[in-house]
């Protein structure tokens, strides 16, 4: 293949991989702008996401097969149930918290990490599960562009999920709600918001997106496992600083543009498939230490 | 020379000028006050001058060093002391302990003379220690020195700051509101500490106060500001008769006197 | 909130107790009492016991030098800091690669072992702690992977195989080769670690870490230069970990880089958490929870990270300073 068709190649693979990325960064960035909190364990609930997708698909595979119907259905149904989780968590975990330390709250977040993922790794026995969708994987091209079925369905999904988010934020009462939170919670209270309840609903939409994204990436990769959720984990907070943490659209271009640098950073020869993840950890740390407010964040003020 | 020299300080957050083009003196051995409605900016330029905020523009000179672009921690070690609008105490922490924090930037043992626990060592803590309690006797809780920060009234955790900035064993020392929430007992205790801190210890005083009785009692030279700009200086008369004051305090039409 | 629940009430019985017993300790002759029967019955426990408890031990003594240095980071300086992992491997393999590599005696090897350490710890700090504190957490996180993935692909560190024919010490012409060696050299390690602990926390530098904790701008206002002293409390915590890392490769003779897991920082940092940070007493407790509740259930096995991790949810929901009892009476005496 000439240059110029591996990288159109690259970028629609960077484009996928980057949707991903962008669904579980929103969820970062939604709760980190809403209660300030790093939330570790939503890598985590991406990886719950994946498994109930999975859980459906067993259960529901002899009765309406396992084709796109019925994934369409477990996606909804794990949406649904795994953003119940999220508040769960978030009535159990971190709202006791809310005024505690900056330190207490994020070891909270990490325990909940744990638990989440230990007790999956008990379930599954710490085996690589194959995801049992039975999806189209036959390829076409256009051009020179190979493609799947498979993959052009989850693009659109993707991208129609955060279209869908992005209406809510802007068009609903909630998303106004949300970002009066994010920007003064005490007032909100005092003006009669029920800000716990707002919370509550960012922790169910964020979780849930995830949730979309681990169910989606079981379809993709084939196979899940319980420690899918740590490396994307990183790799959408990553994301979310880089559009700028707290800021939604951000945490979308986040995601695509992180999604494309690793899709092309494997084609240069010294980095390569080995040193992958180490290329994204380094860009994760200089990223937050040149440039902490992200791309679509505002500077804060000039306080030394 | 003046102690301290400001010249043309401003201050913008994005388009909005929170001190501007600002001038001002503070001879050595004065108390001086900032007066100012609410919001005119006057806590910006205490925040300029340690080192919180960065100026976006102009000069500030203190004993002839320039403060621009200097941390918090160098200024203090410099001999500019501040106290907090809202206390600031380390809450969790014993009175002691609290204005023992103000004597670290007079003293520097570290790594391994603390670890091998060396004579120096040793001597220096028995001076923090000895210096702390000093300048508490000063302000007159020493008798509280091991209680809980978080624990006293109010108007004792506001002498806690007074003898923490004290520690530090400043030049000039910056007050901000230090009368807010104090009673009328309480606010001539305070008149009466500020000159002795300034006679008996030598240090210069720069406040910011909204009590204008205090003010007019306390300083000599008084600076008034509003929205960043100076409007006027000078004597507590001179300020109180200055049109242009009772314009930024009661409105233009009002040109009846409140006391 | 959070101030009330601090208000002491010393009506339990169980405070009473407390009380009682921090008296009893007051007294220096019983405290020094206890200490040196502490100490003496741990000297003499290797003739006591078998090789397996020993093993326990020496992890036991390992694990308290190691949280000990992590607690001068999270517990003093309240950074966590979730890479830690990465500086004892920094240790570990600096002795491992000095002594299989160049055959370079072990004690030779310890000062650069520090250096190494001292020099990862300045090249995250420096330019790190000038960040919000969570942003810290995740860039230690990315460290520590950054440390494990690039040890997995050199080829001096040995890939993903390790390091083997790392030689043992030898202490005076006898070579440290049996497991009561390491018993008291990691005993050693241990009381040192806990003896630099109690001098730095009870020192102008300790306090200063405590001032930052409380009142970042407050610390500065007072001179404290938070980002030297921050630095600070970051190399020597990481120094820690580094000489424990060099002791364990000389213990181990081979490393590879599944020691060195971020599983591994977690662990370091329940133990100090679950105990209660920043309380010298309440991180051993801590190790003495980690490192031994496996070994009295074997059954536990698998269960055992999960119920480290519902402990660690608990503690920071109803007692975030630990389970190491708080003295009730030190606001109550007014």
């Amino acid at each position: 293949m000439a240059l110029h068709e591996v990288l159109l190649q690259q970028l629609f693979n960077g484009l996928l991989i980057g949707s991903f990325y962008g669904l579980v960064a929103i969820g970062y960035s939604m709760v980190y702008g809403i209660i300030k909190l790093l939330n570790f364990a939503h890598g985590d609930i991406y990886m719950i996401g994946a498994f109930s997708g999975l859980i459906f698909l067993t259960i529901a595979a002899p009765v309406i097969g396992a084709g796109w119907p019925s994934l369409i259905l477990g996606l909804l149904i794990s949406m649904t149930l795994v953003g119940l989780l999220g508040v769960v968590i978030q009535r159990v975990a971190y709202r006791p918290m809310l005024k505690a330390p900056r330190l207490s709250i994020l070891i909270t977040a990490l325990a909940v990490s744990m638990i989440l993922y230990n007790t999956v790794m008990i379930i599954s026995a710490g085996r690589y599960r194959v995801f049992p969708a039975e999806v189209g994987t036959e390829s076409f091209f256009i051009g020179t562009l190979r493609l799947t079925e498979t993959r052009i369905i989850l693009i659109v999904a993707a991208f129609s999920l955060m279209f869908i988010l992005h209406m809510f934020i802007t068009r609903t009462m909630y998303g106004k709600a949300m970002r009066a939170i994010a920007l003064d919670r005490d007032t909100c209270q005092l003006m009669g918001i029920d800000v716990y309840k707002i919370i509550a609903i960012t922790f169910f939409v964020g979780s849930a997106l995830a949730a979309a994204a681990g169910i989606m990436a079981g379809v993709y990769y084939g196979t899940i496992h319980f420690f899918m959720g740590f490396l994307i984990g990183l790799k959408a907070f990553t994301a979310a600083v880089i559009g700028g943490i707290g800021i939604i659209p951000g945490a979308m271009l986040g995601g695509l543009l992180l999604g494309l640098l690793e899709a092309f950073g494997t084609q240069i020869p010294f980095i390569g498939t080995v040193w992958k993840d180490v290329f994204s950890f380094a860009f994760l740390i200089l990223f937050l230490i040149f440039k902490p407010n992200g791309l679509l964040g505002r500077s804060e003020s000039e306080r030394m | 020379m003046a102690l301290l020299e400001i010249k043309d300080l401003t201050l913008r957050f994005g388009g909005l000028c929170a001190v501007n083009a600002l001038s001002l003196e503070i001879e050595d051995g004065s108390i001086r006050s900032l007066i100012g409605p609410n919001g005119a900016g006057k806590t910006c330029v205490f925040n300029c001058l340690t080192g919180f905020y960065k100026p976006s523009d102009g000069e500030m000179l203190f004993q002839g060093q320039s403060l621009v672009n200097k941390k918090p921690h160098y200024i203090t070690f410099l001999g500019m002391a501040r106290t907090f609008q809202n206390l600031r105490l380390f809450k969790e922490m014993t009175v002691l302990e609290n204005v023992m924090s103000g004597m670290h930037c007079r003293t520097n043992a570290a790594f391994f003379t603390t670890v091998l626990r060396t004579k120096s060592q040793k001597a220096e803590e028995k001076h923090i220690r000895e210096v702390s309690e000093e300048c508490l006797d000063f302000v007159g809780i020493l008798d509280k020195k091991n209680h809980m920060a978080r624990n006293l009234p109010y108007g004792d955790q506001r002498r806690v700051e007074w003898a923490r900035a004290l520690a530090t064993q400043p030049k000039l020392l910056l007050l901000d509101e230090p009368a807010a929430g104090l009673n009328k007992d309480e606010k001539s205790k305070l008149i009466e500490l500020m000159h002795r801190i300034r006679d008996d210890r030598k240090i210069t005083i720069f406040l910011i106060e909204h009590d204008m009785g205090l003010v007019m009692k306390v300083s000599e030279k008084i600076f008034v500001i509003d929205y960043g700009v100076k409007i006027a200086e000078g004597t507590a008369k001179e300020v109180r008769d200055n049109p242009k004051v009772v314009e930024a305090y009661l409105g233009k039409e009002e040109e009846e006197e409140s006391a | 909130m959070a101030e009330n629940k601090k208000k002491p009430k010393l009506t339990t019985p169980l405070e009473s107790i407390i009380e009682s017993l921090f008296r009893f300790f007051d007294n220096k002759v019983y405290r020094y009492t206890a200490l040196f029967a502490a100490s003496g019955f741990l000297l003499i426990l290797p003739s006591l016991s078998s090789r397996f408890t020993q093993e326990i031990m020496t992890n036991l003594f390992f694990y308290v030098v190691v949280c000990l240095g992590l607690n001068i980071i999270i517990g003093y300086a309240g950074l966590l800091h979730l890479g830690y992992a990465a500086f004892f491997a920094v240790g570990a393999y600096t002795t491992g690669i000095m002594s299989s590599r160049f055959g370079i005696d072990f004690w030779l090897t310890l000062p650069f072992s520090v250096v190494a350490a001292v020099l990862a710890g300045l090249a995250i700090g420096f330019p790190t702690l000038r960040l919000r504190g969570d942003y810290l957490a995740i860039v230690t996180l990315g460290f520590g992977e950054i440390t494990r993935l690039t040890i997995r692909n050199l080829d001096i560190t040995g890939g993903a195989v390790g390091l083997i024919g790392i030689q043992r010490p030898v202490f005076f012409g006898i070579t440290l080769n049996q497991i009561s060696h390491f018993y008291y050299m990691f005993f050693i390690l241990a009381i040192l670690a806990i003896f630099v602990s109690y001098r730095l926390h009870d020192s102008r530098m300790g306090r200063a870490w405590e001032y930052i904790r409380e009142d970042e701008d407050a610390a500065a206002a007072m001179g404290i230069n938070v980002t030297t002293s921050r630095l600070y409390a970051f190399i020597i915590g990481s120094s820690f970990g580094a000489v424990a890392g060099s002791f364990f490769a000389a213990k181990m003779t081979a490393i590879s880089p599944d020691s060195f897991m971020f599983i591994h920082s977690v662990m370091f940092l329940m133990a100090v958490v679950l105990g209660g940070m920043g309380k010298i007493p309440g991180v051993v407790l801590g190790c003495i929870i980690v490192v031994l509740i496996p070994e009295i259930s074997r059954d536990i096995g698998q269960y055992r990270l999960l119920i480290f991790a519902f402990m660690l949810l608990i503690i920071m929901l109803y007692r975030p300073q630990g389970i190491w009892p708080d003295r009730p009476t030190i606001s109550a005496k007014e």
